[in-house]
């Protein structure tokens, strides 16, 4: 693992990350409201994507639980909505799925990685199935309506979240808690004996990440106006973080952001054209990314970079 | 009062027998194959639509289906092995990474059979009648398709155990289980024995699929539940361990049918409250080393 230490290449991404900041900000001046909707839903599908990285990366453990983290917030605006300011129902709604992590992790992080796989996608079920039994039973209502705002809030809100996000997660990657995580996914028990407090460490990262997604849960679903356990713990939404990271490659930090922005398009686009097949050739693209391109987008972009560059010394 | 305690241990024991046999395919992708296949379920949705489609359409006797869908299934997951899995392992660095990228290849894997199933049959809820008559168990009344589905599900069983235990495949099969690198040295054609393994996996999917169509309604959506099941299952009787499995799915149905008689909204709820108990106290299972 190499931590680039910040040089001018360095400077540059930066740089450029603060240039699409600036465009995107201006966008609800120039931009038509359908543009600004799809952003909104690009920087969603980014945000989830970051911080689902942020602790799944670096550790290696595969978390399915992002759709219980999100769901967590949506359920937080819609109960909330009504009686509190939005700022605070988004900080409640981040806080509790903070809590939540803080709580899952300490139980399950021992588990084995792929036993803390189904644990964590058990994790949604459980929390949907708990619902929708609660509302069927004593409230006899299924969903709720969530107060509505308008598009421009929504999109700046969201603009907000994932520029803080990516913040945290570029600053933990550099300090010496990034490189703990990386040393834990190495090696567990050598990264322990060197005297990383392993389980406090991934205990907290996992919350971080589920505080991120629960802050989007909470604003985006102002979006979604009527919701019920079903759309708010719709376990896709575990799934579209891993599958746009690996989609664009999880080796640098830019990858999964890029598999993020490809994705939410290419989504977008076959909702529009293939109604009926949307969630088939979603698969088909899952099997392949996987068994095709192990180092996504960024890894396939490397792999033919290189081979240029040794066909041109082979000319010379 | 105690027909009415039969009938729920009956009940519990019939459901049992079904979720054992899925139980030992998934047990033999995990255990062998480390496949932790979650469109396992998926392929026992492939078994009873096609028994329901064959049945509906020519007046086929599901048993008679159990002998074509079987071998059907047995082929595709033999070759998912021989293709996928087999490139994944191939170039995943580790034992644990290369589970991971196969658990969620399966995922994929399940969106893409049971779409093709929705857009095939439809997504809407499908049943026939077969055997339908009542049968008197204790005292407790049973239609008699479920005996026959429990009397199948241990036949089955018993006879993959005894292939197991007795012939040549079979211990190639448990040198795999045990240590897939030594069980090469040793002489076993490895991608051969975990192919073969897949498509057992599959084979036992399938016929659940059929037998489970006999006596309850079947949907394009319904693999997943039993997915979920299913690795309960595992988890609770032990990875790679036949009889755990048959305990297991015994154990699995008992507490479905009790929950089902108090509380039917919160079944599946239960289920992963017990396999989220067991995780945390015994992660080995109830047979595993």
């Amino acid at each position: 693992m190499n931590v680039r230490a910040t040089t001018s290449k360095g400077l540059y991404s930066w740089g450029f990350a603060i240039l699409v900041f600036i465009v995107l900000a201006f966008l609800p001046l120039y931009g038509s409201v359908y543009t600004m909707i799809l952003m909104t839903a690009v920087i969603m599908y980014v945000a989830l994507t970051v911080s689902w990285v942020m602790f799944s990366g670096p550790t290696g453990n595969i978390s399915l639980a992002p759709a219980a983290f999100l769901g967590v917030g949506i359920y937080t605006a819609a109960v909330l909505g009504k009686t509190l300011p939005m700022p605070v129902v988004i900080v409640i709604g981040a806080l509790a799925s903070f809590f939540l992590a803080l709580l899952v992790g300490a139980l399950t992080l021992r588990l084995r990685g792929i036993y803390f796989s189904i644990f964590t996608f058990g994790l949604v079920v459980l929390i949907q199935q708990l619902i929708l039994w609660y509302e069927v039973r004593f409230t006899h209502t299924r969903g709720r309506f969530v107060v509505v705002l308008d598009n421009t809030t929504i999109f700046y809100v969201m603009l907000a979240i994932l520029a803080a996000l990516l913040v945290a997660a570029y600053l933990i990657r550099q300090s010496k808690y990034g490189s703990a995580l990386r040393s834990i996914g190495e090696d567990e028990e050598a990264s322990a004996h060197a005297g990383v407090n392993v389980t406090v460490l991934k205990t907290i990262m996992f919350g971080v990440s589920a505080l991120f997604m629960g802050a989007t849960g909470a604003i985006m679903a102002t979006k979604w106006t009527y919701i019920d356990p079903y759309i708010a713990f719709n376990p896709l939404f575990s799934f579209m973080p891993v599958l746009m990271a690996i989609f664009g490659g999880m080796g640098t930090f830019y990858g999964p952001i890029l598999g993020a922005v490809v994705f939410a398009y290419l989504e977008e686009l076959l909702i529009t054209q293939f109604p009926y097949y949307y969630m088939l050739i979603f698969g088909v693209i899952m099997v392949v990314a996987i068994a095709y391109m192990p180092d996504g987008l960024v890894g396939l972009a490397q792999k033919w970079r290189k081979r240029a560059r040794a066909e041109n010394h082979a000319n010379t | 009062m105690i027909v009415q305690i039969i009938d729920v241990v009956v009940a519990g024991l019939l459901l049992g027998g079904i979720y054992a046999l899925i139980s030992v395919g998934l047990s033999l992708q995990y255990g062998v194959a480390r496949v932790l296949n979650v469109a396992h379920g998926e392929f026992m949705m492939l078994g009873a639509l096609s028994t329901w489609a064959l049945n509906r359409a020519y007046g086929l006797n599901p048993l008679i289906c159990m002998a074509a869908c079987g071998p059907i299934a047995f082929v595709i997951g033999y070759v998912l092995h021989r293709t996928l899995i087999k490139r994944l392992r191939s170039f995943s660095p580790s034992a644990a990474v290369f589970e991971g990228n196969s658990m969620l290849a399966s995922f994929g894997l399940l969106f893409i059979i049971q779409n093709i199933a929705s857009i095939i049959w439809g997504t809407e809820i499908k049943a026939y009648t077969f055997m339908a008559y009542p049968v008197s168990v204790l005292g407790a009344l049973f239609a008699a398709n479920r005996l026959v589905t429990l009397a199948f599900a241990v036949v089955i069983g018993v006879v993959f155990y005894i292939f197991l235990v007795r012939t040549r495949l079979g211990k190639a099969i448990r040198a795999a289980a045990q240590d897939p690198t030594t069980a090469g040295l040793m002489g076993v054609n490895i991608n051969q024995v975990l192919a073969l393994c897949f498509g057992f996996g599959a084979l036992m999917a399938g016929l659940a699929g059929v037998l489970v169509s006999m006596s309850y309604p079947v949907h394009t959506t319904m693999g997943f539940e039993y997915t979920i099941i299913t690795i309960v299952v595992v988890v609770l009787g032990g990875l790679g361990s036949i009889p755990g499995s048959f305990i297991g799915g015994f154990i699995l149905g008992l507490i479905g049918s009790i929950v089902t008689k108090i509380e039917p909204g919160l079944s599946l709820a239960a289920y992963y409250l017990i396999f989220m108990l067991l995780l945390w106290i015994k992660p080995t299972g109830l047979m595993g080393k």
